[in-house]
């Protein structure tokens, strides 16, 4: 009995022993020279692995930067800026602070405004619809409504709306890290600077259609009409194929070109609701 | 103005459903339960009934309050399970053998894994091993209960054909002895077993279901045939090396439920392979296995094992057999 | 036993309904909306401006590019405007918009219904006449007919195929185009043959047209010998072009080639036909054999229609749109694709428009995959259409290369058999395009 209980101790060690050492020359002869610095910034980052800077993932990311000569060109969307500040201290570089960014929804043709032409009986899937046909509405830039913006979130920052059908970015939770804008096939969604206070002035509308086509397939839709450009006292409005568009770089939130748009296609967020002049702002997250 | 119906193509879709298909797989099975009636009465009856309800309510109990999804206890899939487990009992089983089983089918071998179409081991072969492990003595009891037209058969003589032959080698007996003892005939053992489990009286009725499976195009011939054919070429090999000590390939056949579990359980479309070639290596890892654990096992039977044993290899064989490509390889001419 | 493809293949119901209706011309209509992209390629350069007269048979837009065909005018009157209008697809492309006035057509075509059966042109000519004529492959694709027609240099064309499979349910356009212009098909034929410079062409067609084989071959023994009538046995989808050459020659196009890699050239019959019209007849491409269909119908059609109708005016011809019918698809059941607005109008390519009620069309609830293996099976190339579609949402793109996912024909077969109704095709179909771009934008070795 004890024979074989010291014999059982004694062969189980060895084994362990044996393929311990056989562990440890495999390591030694396949080691991969890494520096270490890279675990360090990879450490700093938030670890999301969203691919919202470019690269694979966090850790790609953090080679990126490691092996950058400056840091200009490299962000991470998640972290931001203080993320960015802590990489460039640690790696004794500096880098330029950048404005917070928000994805916005440049849709705002909901069930009553724009009329449904045809039903769709296939995958859900807005990249499936998309390959197949122009959409279910007269509209054929508008939002498609199956969600791809939805399903490729890592933040859990975009829902369907489901009285409007639309999809709806939760400024606090988005991170601007992308993965909608790419997802979605009718390159409705942007990427815009949250703005001070969060207050931000958008055209929620990317029909290039002419005026009475866009208008005839929704009623919100951008006509191209160019009353809001003219209202714009910073010029921050250019109107292009029958579409305006606002630069956030130069939009100072005087909110001229809301009230001068015929039909209500630039949307104002997180504004005080007016007083004087009720006009219908819609105030999407509040 | 009509608003049009837009969808990718095809615009047409075959007749089959998920529930044509299990409705098919029952049908095929019917004759054997008939047969099964016929021969255990009420039993059969009672076995089948508690299997199948028992299935079906703990699949709906699960999904609608445990894992909250619209219960699907409408496709037959689980109603199959229950009445598969069932037919692959002892006819004297008690009902909560089969309540056990079921249970165990279902919420372990289905349900744990995601339900329909995401299990690894067939449910009512997990449910018949689990209660052949736990329950030996009741798994073993081959009594034949009384029918209508049939009287019971006394436990003394209600040994199936293959414990018989297994116990018999161990005595030192030679097969002539065994068969001349116990008077067993092929055609006896084609029409009505000796002894079994409920499914199994009649290789007739399992063949017909075949048939029926194939004909109806639910399952392709490849498992089964290749099931049958390795066991009998590789029983055969013993046989024919030495006729006194191991069974002729026939005999093989048809004990110890190599037809239900080649017709029935192998062929199940979730734990089985996708293509040919994967298909026929399935079968034939089966037939083998199945073959040896009869001859050197513990057990007089070997197939429910052999086929879990290789359920367990299915993900493997789709990812190394692929079908053959259309354009992989250029042969002119 | 007669020759089909190895691989797969399906067999969905025949409902060739419309095989006996004799093809009629359809009334002209009032406004034609020519569309400027009818074509796989780029869009055609319009050659006429707002208020100019045209007339039948004039060239209103030039090819633009190298895959690319010109496009004539289907009617004669005024062009009222170059605009956007929905396609077939709902998207607004431009397109051409004439009033017609009367039916006059341009000088030089021959309109008269006698067969020309001396061919005069070289193969240099014959190709340039078709890429005049604007004529594309009425198989489905589209690709213009003149670049299929003269292979690469280092590759040699052995032998023409004529595709009279027609292996779709419901389509009998080219049954009746069989049947009624037999001879012009086989000169049209031969005309690609001397164009190729190929000594030997073969015409498949499925066993369920046995009033097309009988005519196709008593013509054929008639001084059209080098000519070939293969009979197939019925088999969708045996119209693909690598599965009629497989059935025929038993050669298999590599994956990422094409038919010519095993010499074969392959043309349908309506291009048979364009082809003679525009060699023979000096006719451009300007209508084709469109078969109006549906059991939801109490007649079933074939028309000869010119491009540019509108499927508002065809729906209106016959009697309105059905009221059972909810789907109107372009093309076969199998591979056809749902047109969105009416108001869009036909194409070049245009075979078939297929009315399908609710019951007959609607998809069924998408239950779980019980790996049945039913897609495997009758996969016509050989793939695995239930592991690319668990691939294709996970957007695992490099395992659905190591799949093969850009072999998929996009038959349509995986997804009719599925007893689960899991939308297979339109998950495959997706990232097929997103590989094919990560294949073709590898720099070749």
């Amino acid at each position: 009995m004890t024979t074989t209980i010291i014999f059982t101790i004694v062969s189980l060690t060895l084994l362990g022993l044996v393929l311990a050492l056989i562990l440890y020359f495999v390591a030694q002869r396949f080691k991969v020279e890494e520096d270490p610095r890279i675990d360090d910034v990879e450490a700093i980052l938030p670890g999301a692995n969203c691919g919202g800077c470019g690269f694979a993932g966090c850790r790609a990311f953090a080679e990126g930067c490691v092996k950058a000569e400056s840091l200009d060109a490299l962000s991470c969307p998640v972290g931001g800026n203080e993320v960015m500040k802590s990489v460039a201290s640690y790696l004794g570089m500096s880098v330029a602070e950048k404005a917070p960014q928000v994805a916005v929804v440049r849709c705002n043709g909901n069930c009553d405004t724009r009329a449904k032409t045809n039903h769709y009986d296939g995958y859900s899937s807005c990249a499936v619809m998309s390959t197949l046909y122009s959409g279910d509405t007269g509209c054929s830039y508008g939002c498609l409504g199956h969600g791809d913006c939805v399903v490729s979130c890592s933040f859990d920052a975009i829902h369907m709306d489901p009285r409007t059908g639309l999809p709806e970015v939760d400024q606090d939770k988005c991170t601007a890290c992308g993965a909608c804008v790419k997802a979605c096939p009718k390159m409705i969604i942007e990427l815009r600077n949250k703005g001070p206070k969060n207050r931000r002035i958008f055209v929620s509308c990317i029909n290039k259609d002419k005026g009475g086509v866009a208008r005839k397939a929704c009623t919100v839709a951008c006509i191209g009409c160019l009353k809001c450009q003219k209202v714009c006292p910073f010029e921050a409005i250019t109107i292009s194929n029958n579409l305006a568009y606002i630069d956030f770089n130069k939009c100072k939130l005087c909110r001229k070109c809301v009230t001068e748009c015929p039909t209500h296609a630039i949307w104002e967020v997180n504004f005080p609701i007016r007083l004087p002049k009720p006009v219908e702002s819609i105030n999407v997250e509040q | 103005m009509k608003k049009l119906l837009v969808s990718p193509a095809p615009h047409i879709h075959g007749k089959e459903s998920t529930r044509g298909l299990m409705r098919d797989v029952i049908i095929a099975l019917a004759p054997s339960l008939l047969v099964s009636i016929y021969f255990f009465g009420f039993s059969a009856i009672k076995l089948a009934f508690v299997g199948t309800i028992t299935c079906v309510l703990v699949e709906y109990a699960i999904q609608k309050y445990i894992i909250k999804a619209k219960p699907s206890v409408k496709d037959y899939s689980a109603a199959l399970t229950g009445l598969l487990l069932a037919l692959n009992l002892p006819p004297n089983s008690p009902w909560w053998i089969v309540f056990i089983g079921s249970l165990v089918a279902i919420g372990i071998a289905k349900m744990s894994f995601g339900g329909l179409g995401q299990n690894l081991f067939n449910p009512a072969l997990v449910g018949r091993v689990f209660l052949l492990v736990s329950f030996p003595v009741i798994m073993t009891d081959w009594t034949t209960p009384a029918s209508w037209f049939r009287e019971g058969i006394d436990s003394s003589t209600g040994a199936t054909a293959l414990s018989i032959v297994k116990e018999g080698l161990s005595k030192g007996m030679s097969m002539d002895e065994i068969f001349a003892q116990n008077d067993f005939s092929y055609a006896q053992m084609l029409f009505s077993k000796i002894g079994g489990s409920v499914g199994e009286v009649s290789a007739f009725a399992l063949l017909l279901g075949l048939v029926y499976l194939i004909v109806r195009k639910v399952i392709r011939p490849h498992i089964p045939l290749s099931i049958l054919g390795s066991v009998a070429i590789f029983s055969g090999i013993f046989w024919l090396i030495s006729p006194e000590n191991y069974p002729d390939p026939v005999f093989t056949l048809l004990t110890g439920g190599i037809l239900m579990g080649a017709i029935f359980m192998a062929t199940d479309y979730v734990t089985s392979p996708m293509s040919s070639k994967g298909m026929v290596i399935y079968g034939v890892g089966i037939g083998i296995i199945t073959v040896l654990i009869r001859f050197y096992g513990a057990y007089p039977e070997g197939i429910s094992f052999a086929i879990l044993i290789m359920n367990a290899t299915v993900p493997l064989l789709n990812n190394y057999f692929k079908p053959e490509r259309f354009g992989k390889e250029v042969k002119n001419g | 036993m007669s020759r089909t493809f190895s691989i797969g293949g399906i067999h969905p119901g025949d409902n060739k309904i419309s095989a006996n209706a004799a093809i009629e011309n359809f009334p002209l209509m009032e406004t034609a909306y020519i569309s400027l992209s009818q074509h796989l390629g780029a869009p055609a350069e319009p050659v006429v401006a707002k208020g100019d007269k045209v007339k039948t048979g004039q060239l209103i837009a030039k090819a633009n590019g190298f895959i690319s065909a010109n496009i004539h005018s289907s009617v004669s009157g005024t062009v009222t405007s170059i605009e956007p209008y929905p396609d077939l697809s709902g998207n607004l492309v431009p397109h051409i918009i004439i009033k017609v006035e009367g039916d006059e057509w341009l000088e030089g075509i021959d309109r008269s219904e006698d067969i020309v059966r001396e061919i005069s042109m070289d193969s240099k000519e014959i190709i340039g006449r078709i890429a005049d004529a604007g004529v594309v492959g009425l198989g489905g694709a589209a690709f213009p007919t003149h670049i299929k027609l003269s292979p690469p240099p280092n590759k040699k064309a052995e032998f023409l195929m004529i595709n009279g499979a027609e292996c779709e349910p419901y389509l009998t356009s080219d049954y009746r185009v069989m049947l009624e212009s037999t001879e012009q098909i086989l000169i049209g034929t031969k005309i690609m043959m001397k164009a190729l410079g190929v000594k030997k062409a073969y015409f498949g067609v499925e066993e369920n047209k046995p009033a097309a084989i009988k005519k196709l071959k008593a013509v054929a023994s008639k001084g059209y010998k080098e000519i070939k009538i293969v009979s197939l046995k019925k088999m969708y989808p045996q119209g693909g072009e690598k599965q009629l050459i497989d059935a025929i020659l038993k050669r298999r196009v590599p994956s990422m080639g094409l038919p010519i890699d095993t010499g074969v050239v392959v043309h349908n019959v309506g291009t048979a036909l364009a082809v003679y019209e525009a060699i023979q007849k000096n006719k451009p491409l300007i209508d084709g054999v469109v078969t109006v269909t549906g059991k939801c119908m109490t007649e079933q059609r074939n028309f000869r229609l010119r491009v540019g109708t509108s499927f508002d005016t065809i729906m209106f011809a016959i009697g309105g749109f059905p009221k059972d019918a909810v789907k109107l698809v372009n093309g076969g059941p199998m591979m056809g694709k749902a047109i969105s607005k009416m108001e869009a109008a036909s194409v070049k390519s245009t075979s078939a428009l297929l009315l399908l009620t609710d019951k007959e069309t609607r998809r069924g609830v998408e239950g779980n995959c019980i790996r049945c293996g039913k897609c495997v099976d009758v996969c016509p190339m050989g793939l695995e259409p239930y592991l690319l579609n668990r691939l294709s949402r996970a957007n695992r793109l490099e395992d659905l290369e190591v799949n093969m996912v850009h072999d998929c024909i996009e038959c349509g077969s995986c997804m009719y058999s599925c007893p689960a109704n899991i939308p297979l095709l339109d998950t495959i179909r997706l990232t097929k395009t997103q590989v094919l771009r990560i294949i073709r934008s590898r720099p070749k070795k």
